[in-house]
């Protein structure tokens, strides 16, 4: 009964100060709310640039064109052991001439012409392997033994192009999390002055209080929550501004953002729940975190 | 019995004042004790002590069984719940009722409304100021605000109440009226230590009177007067 009593008392202390101080309260939920609005685009930002990273990735392959002497019945076999023996290969996959020279037919009728003119051993193309790999970081050491292999003639993947991509996405991903660990680390110690600022105007009271004889631990709860209810009530706009403006977003530009060779953005949900728990916790954790280095202070003798 | 004894203590602030210097003092259970002296005679360093507001460098302070100068901060409550203090500047909190002010001594202990409500309206009675529950401390005299401060000090039954001053503020008439209020509580048990500077009610008084000068008891009367030690 007497905790029920006092967590009762914890919870409506706290709230009556975020009420009675509201002006402070404001500002230290503002403080919060602008944090969480660029933490929440930096989230989208991350998310979404991760998510072409991998689509990306995941459609790379490295084409391996046969020399003419390369015979798809008696070397097909032993030229797939070789090549599963590398270690980052994921998925191999054989394309005769023949399949080639059917693809080109159907571009149009011209080349239709062209390939209709070619008999099964005079077709002018080569036999290849498409191969996919798992570590696309890796992709220039795999290609380069690929090339040093028997009957292997040229080997073709879109270096530069890959290579350049891959950084600057993954450039912006560091730049991101890096934007919000700085932030958050900002934020929390803007919190902590302007609940400090609060605080400082309560100083009578927390004197009061331990005069009285309530222990430390007594009189930091109702602060903390006090902290909690900021960041809570500070993380509102972000998580509604992320919501409805995510899936807005998605929904007007959906996949015609980018090239199709980048992948559609990521579906709003679940992302946005994610995103909203990730901003709430973010929120209440500065909040009390905020709270609890300001009323320390007051704590001491 | 002895309710405090101070022995051997010695403070030095920061700044190199020597506050108190070798003071040995017992008050025992049930005693009205004036603790008088110019400013910057050290009363104020020393009753700050006895509710460990201030830590002593040297010596022991003993308090109903509680080593104060051993205390550690987060442990300081249970020291505070056997005291009461008063304040020559009150301490009030603005924005709440009289009610309030006084029922939050009790809340922090977490008894239920009722139980709460009964002392509180007890002790406001002991101190005259039943019938002004539900005013703020604003809408008070000083004499007023001074009495809902006493009430708030011995709301939890404190076997000590230190008062700092408590007339400091307060015309000579409204004075009396508190030391009345605070002559009842001593005679109902409650062990009192006082500093003042009012020379009236030393020796309207006639209790037991402890001089400081630089830091140092210089005298200890059972039955003091002012005349006599300054």
């Amino acid at each position: 009964m007497k905790f029920f009593r006092s967590i009762n008392r914890y919870f409506r202390d706290a709230l009556r100060s975020v009420i009675r101080n509201f002006s402070l309260s404001l500002a230290s939920i503002s403080c919060i709310t602008i944090t969480l609005v660029v933490v929440a685009l930096s989230i989208v930002l991350s998310v979404n640039v991760d998510a072409m990273t991998k689509h990306v990735s995941s459609n790379i392959s490295i084409v391996a064109f046969l020399k003419e002497e390369f015979n798809a019945t008696n070397d097909k076999e032993s030229f797939e052991t070789e090549l599963r023996k590398l270690d980052n290969i994921n998925e191999i996959k054989f394309k005769s001439k023949k399949e080639y020279a059917e693809e080109t037919k159907e571009i149009d009728d011209r080349f239709s012409l062209i390939v209709d003119s070619w008999t099964d051993e005079s077709i002018p193309l080569l036999d290849s392997y498409e191969i996919t790999v798992k570590d696309i970081e890796l992709i220039d050491d795999t290609a380069s033994k690929i090339k040093g292999m028997n009957f292997v003639y040229t080997i073709n993947y879109g270096e530069d192009y890959i290579d350049s991509v891959i950084k600057i996405f993954d450039v912006i991903e560091k730049v991101c999390i890096g934007g919000v660990i700085a932030l958050i680390l900002v934020t929390a110690f803007l919190i902590s002055n302007t609940i400090k600022l609060a605080i400082f105007s309560r100083k009578t009271e927390i004197e009061i209080m331990r005069l009285v004889g309530a222990s430390n631990i007594s009189i930091k709860i109702p602060f903390l929550i006090e902290g909690s209810f900021i960041g809570i009530l500070g993380s509102i706009i972000p998580i509604v501004l992320m919501a409805y403006g995510y899936n807005t977003f998605f929904n007007y530009f959906g996949n015609n953002l980018f090239p199709a060779s980048f992948g559609s953005l990521v579906s709003p949900y679940p992302f946005i729940f994610y995103g909203a728990g990730i901003l709430l916790i973010i929120g209440l954790l500065v909040g009390m975190f905020g709270s609890s280095t300001a009323v320390k202070k007051y704590l001491k003798i | 019995m002895d309710l405090i004894r101070m022995t051997d203590v010695q403070k030095t602030y920061k700044t190199g004042t020597v506050a108190l210097y070798d003071v040995d003092l017992t008050i025992s259970k049930g005693e009205f004790v004036f603790i008088i002296g110019a400013s910057g005679s050290g009363k104020s360093t020393l009753i700050k002590m006895l509710y460990r507001e201030e830590k002593p460098d040297k010596g022991s302070i003993m308090i109903g069984g509680i080593n104060v100068a051993k205390l550690k901060d987060r442990k300081v409550y249970i020291l505070r719940r056997k005291i009461g203090v008063v304040f020559q500047d009150f301490k009030l909190l603005p924005r709440m009722t009289v009610y309030e002010n006084v029922a939050f001594a009790m809340e922090v202990f977490s008894y239920d409304k009722k139980k709460i409500h009964n002392r509180v309206m007890e002790v406001l009675e002991l101190v005259g100021l039943k019938g002004k529950v539900r005013q703020y401390p604003n809408q008070l005299s000083g004499g007023e605000q001074q009495r809902v401060v006493i009430a708030r000090a011995i709301v939890n039954n404190p076997k000590l109440l230190i008062c700092d001053e408590p007339t400091g503020n307060l015309d000579p008439d409204t004075s009396m009226g508190i030391m009345k209020v605070l002559e009842d509580i001593n005679k109902m048990g409650t062990t009192i230590v006082m500093t003042t500077h009012n020379r009236d009610i030393v020796n309207k008084m006639k209790k037991r009177v402890v001089v400081l000068n630089e830091g140092k008891i210089v005298q200890d009367y059972e039955r003091g007067k002012y005349y006599e030690v300054l």
